[in-house]
């Protein structure tokens, strides 16, 4: 075997492009468990987000258009989310499968009169010959813009949750609605906020799935990509940095298992395959052996909240 | 009318009785088939090309037929549940249009013996009422293997893989032989994806390829993601896979297998309605139309586009077979003597690669 086909920058580089569409989506369902709810529907937010994006990008011309188009179509659908369970007062972990399913479906008859169309390419952002920097270059300086946001979107929410009063609010909110409420703060209203942007990033992040990583539309192209950005939530213990070593982790084991064959590396793709998963289960159970608190779930998760004073 | 209908049918059954023949050869007037599909319908490639032929029987069958189908079946128990539901709902015949398949297809046509079941790409026919059908995908390979020993710049050219079943590896083999019968120093690298739709992945797979210097890359996939990564590096070609995948003509796309039902659907739901239905196994494919060759673009130079269109020719007329010996196996051992033609039997469980290719085949 040959290993020296594989440059490790270049690798590197692929990896951070595989693991931008769950970085989002599983950013969006941080803060929207955050606040307290559970919504299982990021695969379905993220495939709506998919076909919004690519359709408002085909049709203006514009893909930057389509960025905000997929978010708008994830915040959207959250909000059949955030009004069933917040106001309705429906199971979250129900309604939230049952937003997977009606937005696959919903996504395919949107998508019917795209499939077999190529969207405006998304321009990679010019460093001058900075990009030309050898391995620094390479890995960080030759990405699309999305890329850029994705990361400085785990700095701002990690700076916006722990240390701004904002952030204290939507935590309060999650972890114990009734003080909140006693308090005075709006908690449904807060919620809603929170589902919303969790569908919108979740929309970004299928929106670049469609637009960049893949680029086409086809039905169902999330292909469990939703699941994925939720098992990395438990993961990363609810926290921004970590999440993004868990999307890394996600998508470099699978840019690396592939290179790996292509070089004709005698290595079990199984194995490979299944390690994020083994290694999340881990995870889960080192964090619960060393006690309840060091999970960080918190505590108001999944729960429905109704002010009866 | 209750009782006239009761009338009705208590008279046809004493006829079948009367002349004891048996139901089904009798003909029907009107046939429900089902399909059960691996991806969603719009995945551009292979469940797309299946709906075609689908769509293609309604249309030659109009109010005779009747048609069901469900897409993004998972393979395995999943299939089960899906294959008893139908059959339970009035199927008369089912499609199973992918290999996994296979064992659920042949479970169930046991508790079912008056529906006909079609299982494509297998060869498990444990009952009476299976029938299984399959194209000989390798012979499109062959054409397009040609094109890719020819037209590779860096002598690298690659092949993502779904899974090391036979139908597969038969692709492989044959797109590396006619690859490297034009080009003696042509490397091939294979990627297996394990799935076979998951545009991510697909599109990943190609990229990996593309980092390690691949220039030429063939896909046996259903989504239409690597040919977009090819177009994204710019000077890299692929072929439509399933289906002609017109969108990325001139280039990537430089020509396309494209798989071609309709035919078979139609012949075996005409055989339904007029009785003439049998049990049989049926493996077509360039020279009964089952397998075609999508137009070759204008950036395939003109020689090279003759020697693949030559190939397709000979293949078509039954003068050529693309497994031809002399071949030896990648262990070195002697598969095919001089002037030998594969027999079917090999093919059809064929689990190993010819000699040159590096990579192994997972177990």
């Amino acid at each position: 075997m040959d290993l020296s086909a594989i440059n490790p920058a270049v690798l590197f580089a692929s990896l951070i492009v595989a693991a931008t569409p769950i970085l989002l989506a599983g950013l969006g369902e941080l803060v929207v468990e955050k606040a307290g709810v559970l919504n299982l529907g990021v695969e379905g937010m993220m495939i709506v987000g998919a076909i919004c994006g690519f359709a408002v990008a085909v049709n203006t011309g514009s893909p930057a258009l389509g960025f905000i188009g997929g978010a708008l179509g994830g915040a959207a659908l959250s909000l059949i989310f955030a009004v069933l369970t917040q106001y309705l007062l429906a199971n979250q972990v129900a309604t939230g499968l049952a937003l997977t399913l009606f937005g696959l479906g919903f996504a395919a008859l949107i998508g019917q009169g795209y499939v077999g169309i190529k969207p405006p390419l998304t321009e990679r952002l010019s460093f001058g010959p900075l990009s030309d920097i050898p391995v620094l270059g390479t890995v960080l300086l030759r990405h699309d813009l999305m890329v850029y946001l994705a990361l400085l979107a785990v700095a701002g929410i990690w700076y916006v949750l722990n240390r701004t009063r904002v952030g204290l609010i939507l935590r309060a909110v999650g972890e114990n609605h009734d003080a909140a409420h006693a308090l005075g703060y709006k908690v449904v209203r807060i919620r809603l906020l929170a589902i919303m942007f969790g569908g919108a990033m979740a929309g970004l992040g299928g929106a670049y799935l469609s637009l960049v990583r893949v680029p086409l539309w086809t039905e169902g192209m999330t292909s469990g990509a939703g699941w994925i950005a939720l098992a990395l939530v438990v993961f990363a213990s609810w926290r921004p940095g970590r999440l993004m070593l868990g999307a890394w982790l996600f998508g470099g084991i699978t840019v690396l298992q592939l290179n790996l064959q292509a070089a004709g590396a005698k290595v079990p793709v199984e194995y490979l395959q299944m390690s994020p998963y083994v290694i999340t289960i881990l995870v889960l159970v080192v964090m619960s052996a060393r006690g309840g608190r060091a999970m960080g779930a918190p505590a108001a998760l999944g729960r429905s909240f109704h002010a009866t004073h | 009318m209750f009782r006239r209908t009761l009338l009705a049918t208590s008279a046809a059954i004493g006829l079948g009785l009367a002349f004891g023949a048996p139901v089904a050869a009798a003909g029907m007037d009107k046939v429900k088939a089902c399909f059960v599909y691996v991806g969603p319908i719009g995945d551009g490639g292979w469940t797309f090309q299946h709906d075609q032929g689908r769509l293609a029987a309604v249309e030659k069958f109009g109010d005779k037929l009747e048609t069901m189908y469900q897409e993004s079946v998972p393979e395995g128990a999943d299939a089960e549940r899906v294959l008893t539901q139908m059959a339970l709902s009035g199927c008369n015949i089912i499609f199973t249009t992918s290999f996994g398949y296979m064992d659920p297809t042949n479970t169930v046509a046991a508790k079912f013996p008056n529906v006909k079941f079609e299982h494509a790409t297998g060869y498990k026919r444990e009952h009476a009422n299976v029938s299984t059908y399959d194209a000989r995908f390798y012979e499109g390979r062959a054409v397009i293997g040609t094109i890719a020993g020819s037209m590779t710049k860096s002598n690298k050219i690659g092949y993502i893989g779904s899974f090391p079943i036979p139908e597969v590896i038969q692709g492989i083999n044959s797109y590396f032989i006619h690859a490297r019968k034009v080009n003696p120093a042509v490397e091939l690298s294979v990627v297996w994806a394990y799935t076979w739709f998951d545009p991510a992945k697909e599109a990943d797979a190609a990229k990996a390829l593309i980092e390690q210097g691949v220039d030429v890359i063939a896909a046996h996939t259903d989504s239409t993601a690597p040919l977009a990564e090819a177009q994204k590096a710019g000077n890299v070609i692929g072929f439509g896979q399933a289906s002609d995948m017109a969108a990325y003509k001139p280039s990537p796309r430089v020509a396309s297998i494209i798989d071609n039902w309709g035919p078979y659907y139609i012949e075996r739901i005409g055989a339904l309605l007029d009785g003439t239905y049998e049990q049989k196994a049926t493996w077509a494919g360039i020279p009964g139309g089952e397998v075609l060759i999508g137009e070759i673009t204008e950036a395939v130079p003109a020689d090279v586009k003759a020697a693949a269109e030559k190939i397709r020719d000979d293949i078509a007329a039954g003068t050529y077979h693309p497994f031809t010996g002399p071949l030896k196996k990648q262990d070195g051992s002697d598969w095919l003597k001089d002037g030998e033609v594969a027999d079917d039997g090999t093919l059809a469980g064929m689990m190993f690669f010819v000699e040159g290719i590096k990579a192994d085949i997972p177990k």
